[in-house]
């Protein structure tokens, strides 16, 4: 692989080349501004359209992908994404329309949204919705918003200023709840993975905001006190928040309003098999019960007599960022919900559940499984094991790439010691799964005969491992002229 | 409307595990049945009634979907003139080509850099030309969209100088200012709106927030700006429209502390408004405080170069309620596309368009201010759009010119008397500046 040609584009750049031509304008000239508003030099590089795609594309085959590779990686959902909700999203209908115009203009782009909203807000008992935020980072602060508006009203907001949040949860949960300026008080998690409702109780009171809570949480597991949770926060006056990262467990399964939350966010990213992008762009409505509707963040979808209309609630939280969200995201899960259907949803949790407890089951003898119980759609195992002999979570995790296979989610929930978060899907077959579990039996041997091997993994990567320590001292952050150095 | 129903098997075509399948699970598991793993979801609360549609086939949802995508009234089919944020520049198909890669388009955050040089190193191409194009040298990987960009920018600034006071433009784009205070409300941070001619900086200010081109699409005059912040030990910070730095000068060379935009001119579809990309830079110094994923150079083991996130001890994986920003993403695919577009256009590509784009719309604002009853409402400079004081309402001009098959401007009516903001790129062409005169030139002639 090290022979690859992988130079940047400034150092394939060269003088006069061109990928496209720009047509002369078709319109009488005006001179140009005066030279001291225009800038000199634009360094961008030179190179034909052939070039282009070349180099792209040997990019992307450094890339290990979920068109491509089997990618286990917990908390993330990285099932497959089904390829008519791109070609969906990239009707000029829908791709090329202006998000500044009129709202009778674009009224099948509104009716999309609209159904989005109904139908996330059906399949988690949260019927009021806005698709805007822009990630379930935005859908979080969104959900924080909220609930600091809510207490507002009630002439509390003063009184309550912390978040609740237990110590399994994902980082951007207590980042979100500083960015709301709320204090973070963490809860911490029982013996079985769980809440301590013991500590909760203790914890929460009349300063209490919010409760976040992820569900299932981040080791997989479902919280068997789930009604109690949100009753102990009701009785003190919190709101209990959802983060529907996991919520591939539940489609059919429990609505999340049913269990007495009051905000949720979704990820479309998982668990409407958007695509993840390399990293975006997700997607994370915020969902509500309909007494909080009136804070929602603006815009929502609205529909009076078959119209419908970009809208403003009543008592809205403001804008959260340019337009009105994701929509080329919004369209594409619109298009997923559409084509699995009710049966289709229902099977989804179903096959995602069974998929992650056999592979459980099957991997139990060769690795420590974090919290020994039927877990729902992902599995925490660790390799605290293996640790005695120096092997690594993180050695697991190359020697993954050397089979073919992308790693687990590694040292998370930061309550697992060498954590290996794997979540299968539902869109993985038997036969998949096998091998995966044949490949960590493998090297759940090589661990113990040969660490070595776990040590240098991978070995038939784009890279070997790679020096991250030197990168954050040294940072290099761009291209520069090598040569002229 | 035509359903799809499983027939045995497989329950989906996306499931692929049939009934014999998860017959052979349960038994490996050791259940009897799928209700033994599920036994802590309290048996009360299981199974909701759901009211949800039947499964549609591809062949008939494909059909529905394109019916209401055409229902729309879509710019190309209309002359369109709508900015204000978003614009409709051509992107090259290459550019469009290389960002459906499955193998981007379905992979994820590079936590893995082994198995993601791909996106990594487009990231690092993506940061290199946001960088340059923007004339500071320290770009990140990519935020939400431009707004967000600029509003976690005045959030920087504040924690830079430990000051809450933000100065805003009276000309910053009242989006961009709502988003702002979306984002700082809550952390003590207030935003003060001012007039960039009597621009006076109290020595509380964090920085003072600049848009150029501005709501009217004229040049701000960005380094007098930030002589005025830094004079009293504010930051300058600008939000730009990239296009107009094919053609002028960027944030860096006015000396500009941190510059954000929205990098939907670069080679991204409008697609009614998202996903787009943000685009932030600031100077070396202040890189420690940046939001968001950033991608740095190293070497492997065997003395390779590679690329890996790096400077993550900023985020919130990592310092959770004490990051930078909560920010997980770096809306990687859109930056893909902006880089793809950026290296296809290249260095004389970008100025020819931005030129382009200048050329159409001076052409056009000269045309309709030449109209009786029309008058070029924007002072100074301007790029690619502009202000029109029209004869009629807003409403009635834009709903006249709808008639002729032309998504008239933004309206401006709150800044000028009937104003809109009109906005041309390069895909404008003469005879629908032409036909847009003409309509303008009619509305209201015969009252």
């Amino acid at each position: 692989m090290a022979s690859m040609d992988r130079r940047l584009l400034m150092d394939r750049s060269v003088a006069g080349r061109r990928a496209v031509t720009v047509p002369e304008a078709d319109v009488p000239l005006t001179p140009l501004p005066d030279a001291e508003l225009l800038r000199d030099d634009l360094q961008l590089p030179e190179i034909t359209e052939g070039e282009v795609v070349r180099y792209f594309s040997l990019l992307s085959q450094l890339n290990f992908s979920v068109d491509t590779q089997y990618y286990p990686l917990g908390s993330c959902t990285m099932k497959y994404n089904p390829k008519l909700n791109d070609e969906v999203a990239s009707l000029p209908g829908f791709s090329e329309i202006h998000p500044l115009q009129s709202d009778e203009s674009v009224q099948g782009a509104l009716q999309v949204l609209h159904e989005l909203q109904d139908m996330l807000g059906e399949i988690t008992g949260l019927p009021a919705v806005s698709v805007g935020p822009l990630a379930g980072a935005q859908g979080e602060f969104a959900g924080l918003l909220i609930a600091r508006a809510f207490h507002k009203e009630r002439g509390e907001d003063e009184k309550r200023n912390v978040a609740l949040i237990p110590d399994s949860a994902h980082g951007t949960n207590p980042a979100s709840a500083a960015m709301t300026g709320l204090d973070v008080v963490t809860v911490p998690s029982d013996e079985h993975g769980n809440v301590s409702v013991e500590d909760l109780r203790r914890l929460a009171d009349e300063h209490t905001s919010i409760f976040m809570l992820t569900i299932p949480n981040t080791v997989g597991l479902f919280e068997p006190n789930i009604l109690e949770i949100t009753k102990i926060i009701h009785d003190v006056g919190g709101l209990v928040y959802a983060d529907g990262a996991n919520l591939n467990a539940l489609l059919g399964l429990a609505k999340l309003g049913d269990l007495g939350f009051d905000i949720a966010h979704s990820n479309l990213h998982k668990t409407f098999s958007t695509p993840h992008g390399g990293g975006g762009p997700g997607s994370g409505p915020v969902l509500v019960t309909e007494d909080l509707a009136k804070y929602l963040p603006t815009p929502v979808v609205g529909e009076h007599n078959g119209k419908f209309s970009l809208v403003s609630p009543a008592r809205t939280v403001g804008r959260l960022n340019g337009f009105q969200g994701s929509f080329g995201i919004a369209v594409r899960a619109y298009t997923y919900i559409r084509l699995m259907g009710l049966e289709g949803i229902k099977a989804i949790s179903l096959n995602a559940i069974i998929n992650a407890n056999y592979l459980q089951s099957q991997l139990k003898d060769d690795f420590d499984v974090a919290y020994d119980r039927y877990c729902m759609h992902e599995t925490v195992m660790s390799a605290r094991r293996q640790k005695a002999n120096g092997v690594s979570a993180l050695d697991v995790a190359k020697r993954l790439i050397d089979y073919g296979i992308h790693p687990p989610t590694m040292y998370f929930p930061l309550i697992v010691p060498e954590a290996l978060m794997i979540e299968p899907t539902e869109t993985e077959s038997k036969e998949t799964l096998d091998a995966f579990i044949a490949v960590m039996k493998t090297i759940a041997v090589e661990a113990q005969d040969s660490p070595e091997l776990l040590h240098e993994a991978p070995h038939n990567a784009a890279n070997t491992r790679l020096d991250e320590a030197i990168a954050a001292r040294k940072p290099v952050l761009r291209w520069t002229n090598e040569a002229a150095d | 409307m035509t359903t799809a129903k499983s027939s045995g098997g497989s329950p989906s075509t996306f499931i692929p595990n049939t009934d014999d399948d998860q017959r052979a699970m349960l038994d490996a598991i050791g259940v009897a049945d799928f209700e033994e793993l599920i036994t802590d979801v309290p048996e009360s609360h299981r199974y909701p009634a759901l009211n949800l549609p039947e499964a549609a086939h591809e062949m008939s949802l494909a059909a529905e979907m394109a019916g209401l995508a055409a229902s729309n009234f879509v710019p190309g089919d209309y002359a369109c003139f709508l900015g204000s944020g978003a614009y409709r520049h051509y992107v090259p198909a290459v550019a469009r080509k290389v960002a459906n890669r499955g193998e981007f388009m379905t992979s994820y955050t590079p936590y893995q850099p082994e198995v993601a040089q791909g996106s990594l190193q487009v990231a690092f191409e993506f940061q290199t030309m946001v960088s340059h194009l923007m004339g500071l040298p320290v770009a990140n990987a990519g935020m939400y969209d431009g707004p967000t960009a600029f509003a976690e920018a005045a959030l920087m600034a504040a924690r830079l100088t430990k000051r809450t006071k933000v100065i805003a433009l009276d000309t910053v784009d009242e989006r961009n200012i709502e988003v702002s205070r979306s984002y700082s409300h809550y952390q003590g941070i207030e935003i003060v709106r001012a007039s960039a001619s009597d621009l006076s900086v109290p020595d509380d200010a964090a920085c003072v927030m600049v848009q150029s081109p501005n709501v009217n699409g004229v040049i701000e005059d960005m380094a007098a700006i930030s002589t005025a912040a830094h004079a009293s030990g504010a930051l300058a910070v600008a939000s730009v429209n990239p296009m107009s730095l094919g053609m002028f000068k960027s944030p860096g060379e006015c000396d500009v502390d941190i510059a954000t935009g929205e990098g939907q001119p670069l080679g991204v579809p409008l697609g009614f408004g998202g996903p787009y990309v943000g685009l932030f830079t600031c100077k070396d110094e202040l890189k420690r405080q940046l939001p968001g994923r950033i991608v740095g150079k190293t070497t492997d083991t065997n003395g390779e170069t590679g690329y890996v996130l790096t400077l993550q001890t900023r985020e919130q994986h990592i310092r959770r309620e004490r990051a930078t920003s909560n920010i997980c993403t770096s809306t990687q695919l859109i930056a893909l596309m902006v880089a793809a577009y950026l290296a296809t256009l290249g260095k004389q590509g970008l100025r020819e368009t931005a030129e382009l784009c200048y050329q159409k719309a001076h052409y056009a604002a000269s045309q309709i201010d030449a109209l009786d009853g029309y008058s070029l409402a924007s002072e100074g400079t301007f790029f690619n759009e502009f202000v029109i004081s029209c004869r009629e309402s807003v409403q009635t001009t834009l709903g006249a010119l709808i008639e002729h098959k032309i998504i008239g401007g933004t309206d401006a009516s709150e800044r000028a008397p009937n104003g809109i903001v009109f906005a041309l790129t390069e895909q404008n062409s003469r005879a629908e500046i032409d036909r847009l005169v003409a309509a303008l030139g009619e509305i209201g002639s015969t009252s």
